[in-house]
């Protein structure tokens, strides 16, 4: 677990996060068409805090670590494929 | 003017909220929505966004003492906000952090001047006919419908609640998962604290772990006002929870198990609350145990037709429910689904909600919804779909399970298998959603 993870470690978690939303929503897109940096709410892949909580859950399991908002915005961290993976790559703890 | 206090607190020295540096005293609230009115804009009307729940309170508190309205709309989408606008031209917003308000006139929350609480030497009142809160139902026509609450009503319901849920008798400290504007989390986390003798914590927590730390943030005896939606997050991650007196659920209906699940993991009542933005909140049960709902204190419902009204207590005039409700001998009710659900094939009548409510009853179905298309078929009966989550049956077991408790007409053609259900942030399944489904997933099929 590191503060900072280092912009390698990031882009090699992306793919693996990618296919991890992709199967906890039972998404209809290839985890590869998932961009780094295109918006995962709204216009981009559209997900509600329903599928953050979803997400949140499988996270939790996989990696070890529980997700916290600490009552800022409790979808900043799901700005964004990227965002998320480094978050999950400072947070981890397997 | 006929005066109703701010806060139904015995003395100034209670405590009115949690916040994370420690408790905020009645006296401390109160000087705080005195210097805040000072800074408040002209404008009548006040749109407050304000995530913060204490500082929603306080822009509300202030609100009053200026003589103010507060609007809360379902949505805060450009297009709600400029339906506001056009409605309210003197609204300006209140906003705590990042919010696109358009061209609204706007205070950010200001920091406040040092106050002297101990210079307060009373609760203020506030005359009971100002209409202190407008909230807003999406309608039928694209338009926002506003829905007015005076003051002296606002401060009924909160008390007719509190007495339900005995806060009156013992304070509990309320933790909400749900937003302080809308109805469900204005009434239960915010006129709570204000005239239920109960503190809330200021946050909105989200994530289970979010929960868990505001409850432990909080002093014993705690009442978690929440969803069906994070009920069944929160119990899903597994945490340890910290102890949980009353559980309070609202927004979408429970299912029975997921009740069974909540007060076994917290071993606490969990009550359902009953209510409408149009009526307040009318009615509790405590799902485990009936499912007849008890009207609130004050609170009385009237038949006429096939439509039923509720009256009386704070219930502003006598206000149309949208759903089917059977009236006991002894008072109570149960809900037999909205009108909007009443489906009729070939003659024969009932409500998805009946239906959903049958086949979700199977065992070893995790959730599911009946739809009725909308287009129709050349004789002339369109036939239900159902979309069912249900790992492990095939859909000939649950045909078969459905066999034995609806009338074959309603029996789905086709049944849809999914891994789960398009419910959307507040755990409901809008019927565009159900509609999009069923193009994807059954248009297509060849039969």
């Amino acid at each position: 677990m590191s503060e900072n993870p280092s912009p390698e470690i990031v882009d090699a978690l992306l793919p693996e996060v990618a296919e991890l939303i992709v199967a906890a929503l039972n998404l209809d897109v290839a985890p590869s068409e998932i961009e780094a940096d295109a918006p995962l709410f709204g216009d981009g892949l559209g997900l509600d805090s329903i599928d953050v909580l979803e997400i949140a859950l499988v996270i939790s399991k996989r990696y070890g670590f529980q997700l916290r908002s600490d009552n800022e915005d409790n979808v900043r961290i799901f700005t964004s494929l990227r965002t998320l993976s480094a978050h999950i790559a400072s947070q981890r703890t397997k | 003017m006929n005066g109703v206090p701010l806060l139904g607190h015995a003395s100034l020295d209670d405590i009115f909220a949690w916040r994370a540096a420690g408790p905020v005293h009645v006296r401390d609230f109160i000087a705080e929505a005195e210097a805040l009115a000072a800074l408040l804009p002209a404008g009548g009307h006040q749109l407050n966004v304000c995530h913060d729940r204490y500082r929603f309170t306080l822009g509300f508190a202030a609100g009053l003492l200026r003589g103010k309205t507060s609007l809360q709309p379902a949505s805060q989408s450009a297009e709600t906000l400029r339906q506001i606008e056009a409605a309210c031209p003197d609204v300006y917003c209140l906003s705590d952090g990042e919010f696109d308000s358009l061209d609204l006139p706007r205070l950010d929350f200001p920091v406040l001047p040092a106050v002297d609480a101990a210079q307060v030497a009373k609760i203020p009142a506030i005359p009971g006919e100002l209409i202190a809160a407008r909230l807003f139902t999406s309608g039928s026509t694209g338009s926002p419908v506003a829905h007015d609450k005076t003051w002296g009503k606002l401060v009924l319901n909160g008390r007719a609640e509190a007495e339900r849920l005995g806060l009156l008798q013992q304070p509990h400290s309320i933790v909400g998962t749900v937003p302080a504007q809308h109805s469900y989390g204005f009434e239960s986390t915010v006129l709570l604290a204000l005239h239920g003798n109960s503190p809330f914590w200021s946050g909105k927590p989200f994530y289970p772990q979010d929960i868990v730390a505001a409850l432990s943030a909080v002093p014993a005896p705690r009442l978690l006002v929440t969803t069906p939606f994070h009920l069944s997050a929160l119990l899903a991650a597994g945490l340890e929870l910290p102890a949980v007196d009353l559980l309070l659920s609202a927004t979408a209906p429970l299912s029975a198990q997921l009740a069974r699940d909540a007060e076994a993991a917290c071993r606490a009542p969990l009550l359902e609350v009953y209510g409408s933005t149009e009526s307040g909140q009318l009615a509790s049960r405590r799902t485990t145990a009936d499912l007849a709902w008890d009207l609130l204190p004050g609170v009385a419902l009237e038949q006429q037709d096939e439509t039923t009204f509720a009256v009386g207590g704070h219930v502003e005039g006598r206000v149309p429910l949208s759903d089917l409700i059977e009236i006991r001998a002894d008072g109570r009710f149960l809900l037999h689904g909205r009108h909007a659900d009443l489906i009729n094939i070939a003659g024969k009548r009932t409500s998805l909600a009946y239906l959903n409510h049958q086949i979700t009853a199977i065992a070893g179905v995790v959730d599911a919804a009946f739809f009725l298309p909308d287009e129709e078929s050349v004789d002339g009966i369109t036939r239900l779909c159902a979309f069912v989550v249900a790992p492990g049956l095939s859909s000939r077991q649950i045909v078969g399970e459905l066999r034995q408790r609806i009338d074959p007409i309603f029996l789905p053609r086709p049944l849809v298998l999914l891994d789960e259900l398009p419910r959307n942030s507040t755990g409901k399944l809008p019927r565009n959603h159900l509609q999009a489904l069923y193009a994807e997933k059954v248009t297509h099929v060849d039969r």
